[in-house]
């Protein structure tokens, strides 16, 4: 889709971020009631019964009426808890959830310029060039909401739930950062955006016709050989522990874990939290392995729907993957957990991303996306110029 | 205007509340912090100074300084631990095991 | 203007941040002290346009080191502030003065005020040296000396693993 520069007087390109940052907080805001719906209904369907069918037409107010209680519930908060970073945890945890959506790549939007010229705008709130980066650091900031929680509510359940809760995002954030190791190196660069155009090409490099150009074979799932797409989306599931991983609110050990002592809308926050990292990780994986905004296939009716519908039909997937996997599997053992974490999922990431540094060795250098003409600034150099810098005081 | 001397008195305060902090308090994991906020003190000069003669070297020095305060860390914390198995507490001013 | 009023709001905050480790008794508040220092000072890096070590500055030491830091205090139980008592003394006192007088020390000497921009300085080419394509290139490049330690680094880490695992289990 192609929008022409100036609307009404108004210059479109500069305006993109702003739009993106409405977008993205307002989508995630409507769809969260939509959402919780989704989970409950799925999971009533695979387990044979009703689900929410009594609060509006099909259920469909169930969540609005959660939120209604959740906001008249009596605000409780222990005696001996330490009433300041009891308060933090939720906040926290709600800041950090949202402020990583800040780089998923929604689309590109491209401008018609007054001169003729084709200008594309990302439309992604910050289109940093640290964009993998930026999300595993704020991600990694989420612990603090687990672990202040469990701390902060001074009861012993919600003390090993936040234990439990700061070993598993560590030990699996790992794994994670091997997952997208992977992809940042075949695609050469830390950009999302980059990272999906590094998608869009011919499946392997093979001479295939147009309509596979940036279809569903030449995503990174398939192009860094499955490993990856696999060992990010266990990763990621222990990221924001649901199940199986849910061993920091594991309901029949720990009461509820981490949040035990929070009601009302502080646990609301929580909640929240939860969901919007779900959506942001399903982004991330979108992104990543998935394509992002690109179609499954390069023919006329896909092409014609936008890029964002693509990417959240993608993110949509990503949810519906989260409930199977609760309908399905147990939760694990802590230590069956920890055993996947670092003797298995750790060891098979770490080979598969030394087999496809050889294997990216051989292929041609040109094809990184990140190989703009911008010239390569070496400290030597500059060392030639400044024959006594260090020397000098 | 923000100088380079600025970002240098910057890491300099930092500095001084890191040593301050270790000379104080006695709580090894504390006195742990303390030693990790001298550390970031001094990686800011670094980069400070790194962009006022615009070479990289600054940056690679952090690098491996990062580095090695991880290991610094696990290693630490992991006699801290034993410390704490073997004597029941970690008071700087209890924990003479070499003077007996 | 907006570089200026970021590094007066960050200094502000750090220091605040880093004092309050010092003086609060709680060790888990002190943590989260000095994580407030260590985001302050990563916000810091990017205003020196250094965003490949700001985003690893988070990563390694805010959602590592720290978490670990926790950790260990709440597995040790140390949460409740009577667990270590500070002897009442004059240590604290002159502590604080000697530091005090090491910082005024370290400023009259002016080597951090007076500096002096040398001939051939070019920090106009530190922007693209700071993102993640300017440090893989100058850390891998044979030509220079970052190759060798980053290896070895490879190495440091590695006993490390070893020696806290060795210093923190009961029986190996």
């Amino acid at each position: 889709m192609i929008f022409p520069e100036f609307v009404g007087g108004v210059h479109l390109p500069p305006l993109v971020p702003y739009i993106a940052l409405a977008g993205t907080i307002g989508f995630i805001l409507m769809i969260l009631p939509g959402l919780i719906w989704i989970e409950r209904v799925v999971i009533a369907l695979m387990q044979d019964r009703s689900g929410p069918n009594r609060v509006g037409p099909r259920g469909l107010l169930q969540s609005t009426a959660d939120v209604v209680k959740l906001f008249f519930k009596e605000d409780m908060s222990p005696k001996s808890a330490d009433i300041k970073i009891y308060y933090l945890a939720p906040f926290l945890t709600v800041l950090c959830a949202f402020s990583a959506g800040g780089v998923l790549p929604l689309q590109t939007l491209t401008f018609h310029l007054a001169n003729g010229d084709f200008q594309t705008v990302p439309l992604t709130v910050g289109d940093v060039n640290i964009g993998v980066l930026y999300i595993l650091a704020v991600s990694s900031l989420q612990v603090y909401g687990v672990v202040l929680a469990g701390w902060a509510s001074n009861n012993k359940y919600s003390l090993l739930g936040g234990l439990r809760g700061s070993a598993q995002l560590i030990s699996y954030e790992l794994s994670m950062g091997l997952a997208i190791l992977c992809v940042v190196l075949f695609s050469g660069t830390c950009q999302l955006n980059k990272i999906v155009d590094a998608q869009s090409g011919a499946p392997f490099g093979l001479p295939l016709p147009e309509i596979f150009n940036g279809s569903i074979f030449s995503w990174f799932w398939l192009g860094t050989g499955i490993i990856p797409v696999v060992i990010y989306t266990i990763a990621m599931i222990a990221e924001t522990n649901r199940a199986p991983f849910d061993l920091p609110e594991a309901e029949s050990e720990l009461i509820a874990g981490f949040h035990t002592e929070y009601s009302s809308m502080k646990f609301a926050m929580f909640f929240t939290g939860e969901y919007v990292s779900m959506l942001v990780v399903s982004g991330l994986n979108a992104a990543l392995f998935w394509g992002g905004p690109l179609p499954p296939l390069n023919i006329i009716p896909f092409t014609l729907i936008p890029g964002f519908v693509w990417f959240i039909t993608k993110v949509m997937g990503g949810i519906f993957f989260y409930t199977w996997l609760r309908a399905t599997y147990p939760r694990l053992r802590y230590d069956a957990l920890m055993h996947l974490g670092w003797k298995r999922m750790l060891p098979l990431g770490l080979v598969w991303l030394f087999l496809l540094a050889v294997v990216s060795l051989g292929r041609s250098p040109a094809k990184s996306a990140d190989n703009v003409p911008e010239k390569p600034v070496t400290a030597t150099q500059q060392v030639q110029t400044l024959p006594n810098a260090v020397a000098h005081r | 205007m923000i100088t380079t001397s600025h970002f240098l008195v910057l890491s300099a305060i930092l500095f001084t509340t890191g040593v301050v902090g270790v000379l104080v308090k006695r709580n090894p994991i504390v006195i742990f912090m303390c030693v990790e906020l001298m550390l970031n003190a001094a990686n800011l000069s670094f980069i400070a100074l790194g962009r006022h003669f615009g070479q990289v070297n600054g940056q690679m020095y952090v690098i491996f300084a990062l580095a090695v305060a991880a290991a610094e860390v696990s290693v630490g914390l992991g006699i801290i631990v034993a410390i704490f198995r073997a004597k029941e507490t970690i008071n700087v001013d209890e924990i003479n095991l070499m003077k007996s | 203007m907006v570089t200026v009023i970021a590094f007066w709001v960050l200094a502000i905050l750090s220091v605040v941040a880093s004092i309050a480790m010092v003086v609060t008794k709680n060790p888990v508040r002190s943590a989260l002290a000095l994580v407030g220092t260590f985001l302050c000072v990563a916000a810091l890096y990017i205003l020196l346009s250094a965003q490949f070590i700001a985003a690893v500055q988070v990563i390694v030491y805010a959602g590592a080191i720290m978490v670990l830091f926790l950790f260990v205090i709440m597995l040790l139980n140390l949460g409740s502030p009577g667990a270590l008592r500070e002897r009442g003394s004059l240590q604290p006192v002159i502590a604080t003065g000697m530091g005090i007088c090491f910082l005024i020390a370290l400023l009259l000497s002016g080597s951090l005020i007076k500096l002096r921009l040398p001939a051939g300085a070019r920090p106009e080419v530190y922007e693209p040296l700071g993102t993640v394509r300017g440090i893989g290139i100058n850390l891998f490049d044979p030509k220079q000396p970052w190759l060798f330690p980053f290896e070895a680094t490879s190495i440091l880490l590695l006993v490390a693993v070893v020696g806290a695992i060795i210093m923190a289990k009961r029986k190996v």
